[in-house]
């Protein structure tokens, strides 16, 4: 314990040059560090920033005056505007000038963050793009969309049209379940002609099997489900935690009861699952437990105050130690069973101040300090604190993934990085998912439901001449490349040639059947080189940016030229099968469109893969190779749309 | 390094008040990130144009290479009683690699090498980053670092991935860190020593036609290209699958040809794995690749370590003496840095009892690494062992110290700035930054 702190010596000097703040003199010379030391101590401290107006809208090219009053310990105010920090968090639209005056600069809304001491307030402008014809009239199906187009109106981005249902059950599927619907999945649904069947769509994939399974990978990467470095559960252990994870979503469990039986959790890795909460972090002390609970339950990246103050937030050493200290009793101890161990409290280990040697209280980030009476689990009463109602983070941090899950944005972005520094872009829509989460009782399917149902999902991902360049209102759906895991199932899924998995540890070394999906991988520690190369998280840390899905030439060099593909595609049985059955030409081209595409072929499209069949009467088969391979290799298969 | 010697270090150093100057700067620096100035880093003077980095996976041992003890007794030096002399007065290699012993003039031999662990993952990560793991940060390899910089500046556009590795990539660590897939390794796959070689498996030499039908049929389907084609995601798919192309079709792909080598040539690298792969990466670095990483893993020898050796030093001999002599009768070893090392070394005191009958464990308290070309300067030795090499006594030399050398050389400003993912600072060379770690600096002894 006490080496574990130790460390913390240096950071406090980081927090105290760090409090001395903006327009410090950073040059001050050494010998004076003493003095001005001595001085901070004694003068008034400021405790709030309040930034004047509030709201503030503008024509292009207008400009607009903000200032900045800062609060002090002693109840005295003063205009700080001349010495604050101003920053545009949207340059493109608001640039900022001196001394507190903003411009214009393009039409949007941006953010205006003004910092003095570490202390913040903010200012938000709209810079409404004026339409001639009016703001048009754009398809509502429930409270989300009314917020949104709201928020386009005022902006003065017109929305894009619904999307068509084929586009909708590729995307719904590929959102909701990480799989392709089936031809005749998508056959049903295209020739269904009831009018409700998206909304029937949409709940038949929230009970199926795979919904538990494409979400309990994402809590996968959350929790860092992991046999080996750094999380270091070891296969038994993986497998006892996933299937915990796995049965809570399939049951719906209240996501406050998942978050509580999560923190407050104690006993064997095997037998106790969800003490495996505390297993799987590289950092095991109390710093790395709070860290760590604070960025999946919060969405707030305290980890920041652990080596500086937040540049523009309050947080400071301070606040990451009080957390810490929610944690302080955890400790770990083995059997005499290989790989067991037992997490448990001990009520004698306090977390102390590293200079003060004080111990420090349990206090939660923003609020004061927990009462507890002695004896008492801190963690219990986190978890209470946590998952009140009056919760300003939980409820809003997952409501606000589920929308960066569905919808590939956040509403606010980064999805993992609540604060008031890095406001919504659509404040009343986080308030209302958030109220809705909270009055139904944490049931977090009742969020899903309600966002694939909206408009505002359905929208095509085809953008219009004024919604174009918008990739924050949610105007237009935003093409996203398949994830690593969902490729490598839709590649399986087309060719019936799935990806081997095998264990790296012989604990015991483990084969998954043929047909097993990447999406349904309990163990972060078990892969191929095809999912690493198409940036699956390592779950090295709970950031959603440990997953990557940005492309790269080698993911082109991989699909142009790889032999792995290239097997896949010529061992294919269901192609064997094609090349060998009486089937024609047409109806297989049609079948190839509804496996990778969800959609039947255009004319011209039809034409062309007919034209190519013919081309090679004498080898039939490695002409319909080329199909499928073509097929694979278009950005219409590679991204969800 | 454990927290322990953080702390002692932390405690010697009493937090010096160039310590305090740098969390001053640091602090300072993040203020200007908020304030959205990008990161500043003005390239220095690059002498060194690419890297060819020869890992030998698993962990070499420093005695039977570059740091003999024949005094030391059988039980650490084994079977190798006599070291050799080199083509450097008063330097003596082990007697396993005579043709390196001709190519000394042309090396730096760091003895001094130190980190301390000996977890394959800790050492291959600090010796692939020059960083220590972090609980909340993966950095890039060194590899990554390169591909980055050299691909945003513009300095490298070619049509070969910008970090190559010959012929798998490392594993036990993401390589490319935080810089995100775009700057990990492109592994070429394949056998470099067997007649039909080529990148990826696929052999394309006989099939354009074919792949020109099926680019033909990808233009054909693709409804999103029609619907979405000025997508800047979708275009920037375009543009690498354009490059990919390029590679496969056009002129790059001759890099790969080894079979334009004459047999002499082949014959000189000698025709393994190893010597193979040191003559393909002498062909990318000759079309500009910034950075190639020759993995020779099983190195890991814990049991019958001295069998093993009979047949891997001699052809470590072969292919690095040749990659040497090669580089520089081209005039490329004055642009190229070479480097040698594993992640760590091996225990110098011999495990002789069963099961391992006469092998070595890993060892990071001592090891040695060799330098050579790009600027680093041959014929010297920095760093010093005791005479069982089971300690550095002189000049340590961390991963950082390595790393932070080869940037500068290579005109990345070790002080520079990265991208960090979450918008904090994070600099090229961590410990070369102000954040305190133990070092002994940069190799100028040798730059």
């Amino acid at each position: 314990m006490r080496t574990t702190f130790l460390p913390l010596a240096l950071l406090t000097v980081f927090a105290v040059v760090a409090a001395r703040g903006v327009g410090a003199e950073t040059k001050a010379a050494p010998k004076s560090d003493h003095a001005v030391a001595t001085a901070e101590a004694t003068r008034p401290k400021v405790v709030g920033v309040v930034v004047a107006p509030k709201e503030s809208t503008l024509a292009k090219d207008e400009s607009g005056q903000l200032t900045v009053t800062a609060e002090y310990s002693n109840g005295s105010r003063k205009n700080v505007t001349d010495l604050a920090r101003v920053a545009s968090l949207d340059r493109s639209v608001v640039a900022v000038e001196k001394a507190g005056a903003f411009r214009a600069v393009g039409f949007g809304q941006a953010y205006l963050v003004a910092t003095f001491e570490r202390r913040s307030g903010v200012l938000r402008v709209v810079v409404p793009r004026p339409l001639p014809d009016g703001f048009p009239k754009a398809e509502a199906h429930n409270a989300i969309d009314r917020l949104v187009l709201e928020k386009l109106e005022e902006l003065g981005i017109p929305p894009s049209e619904l999307c068509s249902d084929q586009e909708f059950v590729r995307r719904v599927f590929l959102d909701a379940i990480g799989t392709l619907p089936t031809p005749n999945e998508v056959r049903g649904f295209l020739d269904d002609p009831d009018p409700e069947k998206r909304s029937k769509l949409i709940d038949r994939l929230l009970d199926r099997s795979e919904f538990a399974d494409f979400w309990a990978l994402k809590w996968g990467d959350l929790l860092r489900i992991k046999a080996e470095f750094p999380s270091n559960l070891w296969p038994n252990a993986v497998q006892a935690y996933y299937d915990w994870v796995r049965q809570s979503i399939a049951d719906n469990k209240p996501y406050d009861r998942f978050a509580r039986e999560l923190l407050v959790s104690s006993g064997c890795n095997f037998r106790d699952p969800p003490a495996n909460f505390y297993r799987a972090t590289k950092k095991r002390d109390p710093q790395g437990f709070a860290e760590s609970a604070a960025l999946v339950f919060m969405g707030a990246r305290i980890g920041c105050a652990s080596c500086h103050a937040h540049p523009t937030e309050s947080w400071t050493l301070d606040d990451n130690l009080g957390m810490a200290a929610v944690f302080s009793q955890i400790k770990f101890k083995s059997t005499k069973e290989w790989k067991e161990e037992i997490v448990y409290l001990d009520p004698t280990q306090v977390l102390r101040d590293p200079k003060t040697k004080q111990p420090i209280a349990p206090k939660p980030l923003g609020d004061k300090p927990f009462s507890l009476s002695s004896g008492s689990d801190p963690r219990a009463k986190f978890a209470q604190w946590l998952t009140s109602t009056r919760n300003p983070w939980f409820a809003k941090n997952l409501v606000n993934r589920i929308w960066f899950w569905l919808l590939g944005r956040g509403i606010v972005h980064e999805p993992d990085d609540l604060r008031l520094t890095n406001p919504p872009s659509n404040p009343k829509l986080l308030a209302y998912l958030e109220r809705e989460l909270i009055e139904h009782k944490y049931d977090a399917k009742h969020i899903y439901r309600l966002i694939l149902n909206s408009a505002t999902y359905q929208r095509s991902s085809t953008p219009n001449a004024l919604n174009r360049d918008d990739v924050v209102f949610f105007s237009h759906d935003r093409p996203r490349r398949l994830t690593a895991e969902e490729l490598s199932d839709a590649i399986g899924q087309v060719t019936q040639v799935w990806d081997q998995f095998a264990s790296q540890i012989p604990e015991p070394y483990s084969r998954w059947p043929s047909g097993f999906r990447a999406t349904q991988m309990a163990d972060g520690s078990v892969g191929t080189p095809f999912l690493e190369l198409f940036g699956r998280p390592p779950r090295d840390t709970s950031y959603e940016s440990d997953r990557d899905d940005r492309s790269s030439m080698r993911q082109s060099l991989y699909l142009i030229t790889s032999s792995e593909l290239e097997s896949k595609v010529a061992q294919s049985p269901r192609f064997r099968q094609w090349a060998k059955s009486k089937a024609s030409d047409d109806a297989i081209v049609e079948e190839i469109f509804l496996l990778a595409f969800a959609r039947r072929p255009t004319d011209a499209e039809r034409t062309a893969a007919l034209r190519h069949l013919a081309a090679n009467p004498k080898s039939r088969e490695r002409s319909l190779q080329d199909l499928m391979w073509a097929a694979i290799n278009t950005k219409e298969f590679l991204f969800n749309h | 390094m454990n927290r322990r010697d953080f702390v002692k270090l932390i405690g010697a150093t009493g937090l010096s008040l160039a310590g305090e100057a740098a969390v001053v700067a640091q602090v300072a620096n993040l203020a200007d990130m908020t304030k959205g100035k990008g990161p500043s880093d003005k390239p220095s003077r690059a002498v060194a144009k690419s890297v060819i980095q020869l890992w030998m996976g698993g962990g070499p041992c420093h005695i039977d290479t570059w740091d003999p003890k024949p005094n030391a007794g059988q039980a650490y030096r084994g079977p190798y009683a006599k070291a050799i002399a080199t083509n450097v007065d008063g330097i003596q290699i082990s007697p396993m690699l005579p043709k390196m012993a001709k190519q000394i003039d042309k090396c730096a031999l760091l003895r001094g090498m130190t980190h301390g662990s000996n977890a394959h993952e800790i050492g291959t990560y600090m010796m692939q980053t020059g960083t220590t793991p972090s609980a909340d940060l993966v950095y890039p390899s060194v590899g990554a670092v390169v591909a980055f910089k050299r691909s945003t500046s513009g300095q490298y556009r070619g049509a070969l991935p910008p970090y190559i590795a010959v012929t798998q990539p490392l594993g036990r660590f993401s390589e490319a860190g935080f810089l995100g897939s775009a700057y990990k390794m492109f592994a070429t796959g394949g056998k470099p020593n067997s007649p039909e070689f080529s990148i990826g498996g696929l052999n394309v030499a006989n099939q354009s036609a074919r792949i020109q039908q099926r680019r033909d049929l990808v233009a054909a389907f693709d409804g999103l290209a029609r619907s979405l084609g000025d997508d800047p995601q979708l275009k920037q798919v375009d543009e690498y699958q354009q490059k990919a192309y390029e590679l496969i079709l056009g002129d790059a792909k001759e890099a790969f040809e080894l079979n334009k080598e004459s047999d002499k040539m082949r014959d000189r690298y000698g025709r393994t794995t190893f010597g193979q792969s040191c003559l393909l990466a002498r062909r990318l670095v000759e079309k500009g690749v910034p950075f190639v990483t020759v993995n020779w893993p099983g190195w890991d020898t814990h049991a019958r370590h001295f069998e093993r050796m009979a047949k891997m030093l001699p052809e470590l001999d072969q292919g690095f003496s040749a990659l040497l002599e090669d580089l520089a009768q081209r005039g490329l070893l004055s642009t190229t840095i070479v480097t040698w090392f594993g992640e760590f070394g091996r225990t110098p005191k011999i495990a002789t009892q069963p099961p391992w009958n006469g092998g070595r464990h890993h060892y990071g308290k001592a090891f040695s690494a060799v330098v050579a070309g790009g600027g680093f300067q041959g014929g010297k030795v920095v760093g010093e062992t005791d005479p069982r090499g089971e300690k550095v006594i002189k000049r340590r030399i961390y991963p950082w110290d390595l790393s932070a050398s080869m940037y500068q050389l290579l005109g990345i400003d070790p002080a520079g700035r990265l991208p960090h993912p979450h918008g904090c600072v994070a600099y090229v060379t961590p410990p070369a930054s102000g954040n305190s770690q133990p070092s002994e600096g940069m190799l100028k002894e040798i730059m």
